[in-house]
């Protein structure tokens, strides 16, 4: 795996994120081209589409699920204008999961991108929780065309092997993947992520990483809470206005004077009640993108108890290491610094004979050899370990920062539409009443 | 169903008068007895007047105005037996009929009720302006906290000016000894009081029954209106109640959203200043919001509330009219059959026909005096209403545009983005 010159200032491309321009509206889906050799530069991915599809699944029973189009082409293709049909080719949200999965476990040093959620939650009452929903589908294949452009951006990720071909061979990609052998792993992993374990001497920096990982997940969650429920009531709002529309519309039949100006008046508080639906379908982009951080948390999280992981078994070999020589010492002194059961048998039973004594010396230096080898190693995976997520944490703190608040500055853009329309209505309608 | 409907049983009506619908165990904060300060003459009232009553219409021309009345400082009155709220009412007029340019009394609102009744009684087919209710809705406001006394207040108030521009009621004997009588209950003893309202009253439950033969078709109609009216006027109350019901579940959630933003700027550095951003806009949306729950509760319902009461006014005028005519009918029918008594029978027919006209008359007149009202008042209120909602969503826009601007990149960063683009 190539490794990136880290001090490049490269910008990461975010998929649907709109650019707030001078006016307050916003431009489409300009995904921004950073420097460096990553396999974004190389070539166009998109997830064009998503369809349903029925089939049997692995214990024989018929089901529904979501494939997705995945879409690539030649970067210099597509410079030079040439009108290349892009290759593609048809993947299950569970192959974005192995996908995952397989660069979690081949890199626990990088914080990677998560995918958009299994099942739809922070929902408002309008949204259906259910994946079948168009508006779900959609949010999905949007989420995960985001997925796919942060690997290919990434430093490291990009230049995987196993990610190219998820991109390029629909068939037998599954079989190619589980040959890494990376399944072993990732079972132990999880194993491992899962226990508890008392380190010494974690770094302290990593340390706090991990408690900013948690603060993290606290806050965007609590946000995405809160702001399901403003909606939910917003919704309220809007939705009670629609019935000034119909009882309008009525009482302008009984009147004489009155009669035009409350009829047009309704019709605008009957658009004021449905111009919701678009405001809070925009709004879930936002959501979208704080809860692409609140999963991302998570992934931040697992590099630091990895990091845990590594210095526990360092700190588990050297402590093995360190028992095995003073067993040795032990043994060619003859003098017992520290309880063993032999060295009281010896006491009891008088000393070993000569023989057995070489014989086990012997075993402890091999053992020792390998002690030490095994400490060397895992000093060496330690250290690795922490210089590459130390990079990439600092890499993933500033793309945090940056797409977090261009995430605030498209929320506040919205929010600048909804009381423009607002404005609109009510003043239209104002205009409605002045011809009462 | 909000509204002043005449209950089929009186007898407990009548006897609440006597009970005192003020009656509360609360101490006023007497702080809030501060109204703006009274101009001295009538003509400077003008300008007052406009600006304390917001949509307030004026019907009549403002200097031709010759009586103006406020009602304030509402203030608790402890007696052995009861606590109730006394409101401040002053006159000033330049009325030959009233022997001093000012006056200042202090009414309760059985006093107000009782006025209500004795112009009811004395204009049977007049439109009297209605009076806030005895008790509150439910959901509304809770009972003699300061909000409904200023609200009732404000009713009281508007309920007094109305009777003052309607160019009958303005004359009653009994608005100007309301008006004016430091001691009003000697005059409530006086005259035809509760026995023959008693009677009018239970008379016309009795003839409500009865059909009338011919109704003239101009009173049909009006009948069928108010009707509708009646329907519409209470949909629309209710739609605006729930509007505000709304609302105020959409603040208070808004008012939990707020810390998510500035408790998650705790743990972050160069994300904090966005975040406490958005969290301060959010803030002063929601003052917005609270600001505009105040117009829509304390300006707009108030006024749509008046017309749902006016509206069983209205139709108990139109009962009381097919009373009369009922009652001329009636006698008119026993003057056919009968011998005897013919011509004391003929005169009392001719006293009841000439009642019917008057009636009639009467009811025609203030009925497009009220309609002319309720368009005024009605368009008004839903003006102010979108100009409130306009304003709300401009200041929102602002407090957003200004958040905006600080995020705007300065001059070197963006030149930065620029290059590496």
């Amino acid at each position: 795996m190539a490794e990136e010159d880290t001090k490049e200032d490269f910008l990461v491309p975010d998929g649907e994120t709109e650019q707030p321009s001078a006016d307050g509206g916003a431009a489409l889906n300009i995904p921004m081209v950073e420097e460096g050799s990553t396999l974004i530069r190389r070539m166009e991915i998109c997830v064009a589409e998503a369809e349903k599809r029925s089939g049997k699944n692995a214990v024989n029973m018929q089901e529904t699920f979501s494939v997705y189009l995945i879409e690539t082409r030649p970067m210099d293709a597509v410079a030079e204008g040439r009108n290349l049909a892009p290759d593609s080719l048809w993947r299950r949200y569970s192959e974005f999961e192995l996908l995952r999965n397989y660069l979690i476990v081949t890199y626990p040093y990088i914080v990677v991108p998560p995918l958009p959620e299994k099942r739809a939650e922070f929902v408002w009452h309008k949204l259906s929780a259910d994946n079948m929903d168009p508006d779900f589908v959609e949010r999905r294949r949007v989420g995960l065309e985001n997925f796919l452009l942060r690997v290919a951006s990434h430093p490291v990720l990009s230049n995987d092997k196993i990610f190219y071909h998820f991109l390029t061979e629909e068939h037998d990609w599954k079989e190619v993947v589980y040959e890494t052998g990376f399944q072993a792993k990732a079972d132990s992993r999880l194993r491992a992520l899962s226990a508890t374990f008392r380190v010494r001497n974690p770094d302290k920096r990593f340390m706090e990483m991990k408690h900013y990982s948690d603060e993290l997940q606290s806050h965007t969650s609590q946000l995405l809470r809160a702001r399901a429920r403003v909606a939910d009531r917003l919704y309220g709002v809007y939705k009670v206005h629609g019935n000034y529309g119909r009882v309008f519309s009525e009482w302008s039949a009984i009147e004489k004077e009155m009669g035009d100006g409350l009829q047009s008046a309704g019709h605008h508080m009957d658009a004021y009640a449905a111009s919701i639906d678009d405001i809070l379908e925009e709004e879930e982009h936002y959501a979208d993108q704080i809860k692409e951080y609140l999963f991302y948390a998570e992934a931040l999280r697992a590099v630091c108890r990895k990091h845990e992981l590594t210095q526990f078994e360092l700190e588990m070999a050297s402590q093995d290491l360190i028992s095995k020589k003073q067993q040795r010492e032990e043994l060619a002194t003859g003098i017992v610094r520290t309880f063993s059961f032999k060295g009281m048998t010896n006491k009891l039973f008088g000393q070993e004979a000569p023989e057995q004594r070489e014989s086990r010396l012997k075993l402890l230096e091999e053992m020792i050899a390998e002690g030490e080898e095994t400490v060397k190693e895992k000093t060496v995976e330690c250290e690795e370990h922490v210089e590459r997520a130390w990079v990439d944490m600092q890499r993933f703190r500033e793309q945090k920062d940056k797409d977090l608040r261009e995430a605030l500055i498209n929320y506040a853009v919205m929010q600048i539409s909804m009381c423009k329309k607002g404005i609109q209505v009510w003043s239209n309608a104002k205009e409605c009443f002045l011809k009462m | 169903m909000s509204g002043q409907t005449v209950p089929a049983d009186f007898t407990e009506h009548m006897l609440d008068l006597d009970e005192d619908e003020d009656l509360e165990v609360f101490s006023k904060n007497t702080s809030l007895a501060d109204e703006s300060p009274m101009p001295n003459s009538p003509s400077s009232m003008v300008n007052q007047y406009r600006l304390e009553e917001d949509e307030e219409e004026q019907q009549q021309d403002a200097s031709a105005k010759d009586i103006f009345i406020t009602v304030d400082n509402p203030e608790s009155h402890v007696t052995a037996i009861e606590t109730f709220i006394l409101y401040r009412v002053v006159t000033k007029t330049t009325r030959s009929e009233f022997d001093s340019s000012e006056y200042e009394v202090r009414r309760r609102y059985q006093d107000f009720l009782w006025l209500r009744g004795r112009l009811e009684e004395n204009h049977p087919t007049l439109i009297v302006p209605p009076l806030p209710e005895k008790f509150v809705m439910k959901g509304m406001v809770e009972r003699f906290n300061d909000d409904f006394i200023e609200t009732r207040r404000k009713a009281l108030h508007r309920f007094l000016n109305k009777i003052s521009e309607h160019p009958i009621l303005s004359f009653s004997q009994h608005f100007k000894v309301f008006l004016t009588a430091q001691e009003l209950s000697s005059h409530k003893k006086q005259g035809p009081g509760f026995l023959s309202r008693m009677g009018e009253t239970v008379k016309a439950m009795a003839n409500s029954v009865r059909g009338v033969r011919t109704r003239p078709e101009e009173f049909t109609q009006m009948q069928e209106y108010t009707e509708d009216f009646s329907n519409k006027i209470c949909s629309v109350d209710k739609v605006t109640q729930r509007i505000i019901k709304e609302q105020r579940e959409y603040l208070d959630e808004l008012r939990q959203y707020t810390p998510t933003y500035t408790q998650w700027a705790e743990s972050e550095e160069d994300l904090a200043e966005p975040l406490k951003g958005v969290a301060s806009c959010v803030e002063r949306c929601s003052k917005e919001t609270e600001e505009h729950i105040h117009h829509l509760s304390e300006v707009l319902l108030p006024a749509l509330h008046e017309y749902v009461l006016c509206a069983e006014t209205v139709k108990a005028v139109m009962r009381r009219r097919d009373n009369i005519q009922a009652d001329y009918e009636a006698k008119n029918e026993a003057l056919a059959s009968r011998k005897v008594d013919q011509e004391a029978l003929q005169e009392e027919v001719d006293g009841l026909a000439d009642r019917v006209e008057q009636a009639n008359n009467a009811l025609k007149g203030d009925w497009s005096r009220w309609q002319d009202n309720m368009r005024t008042d009605l368009k008004s209120a839903f003006i102010c209403t979108a100009e409130k909602n306009v304003e709300y969503y401009e200041k929102c826009l602002a407090v957003w545009e200004s958040f905006l601007l600080s995020q705007r990149p300065e001059p070197e960063e963006q030149r930065d983005m620029e290059d590496a683009a």
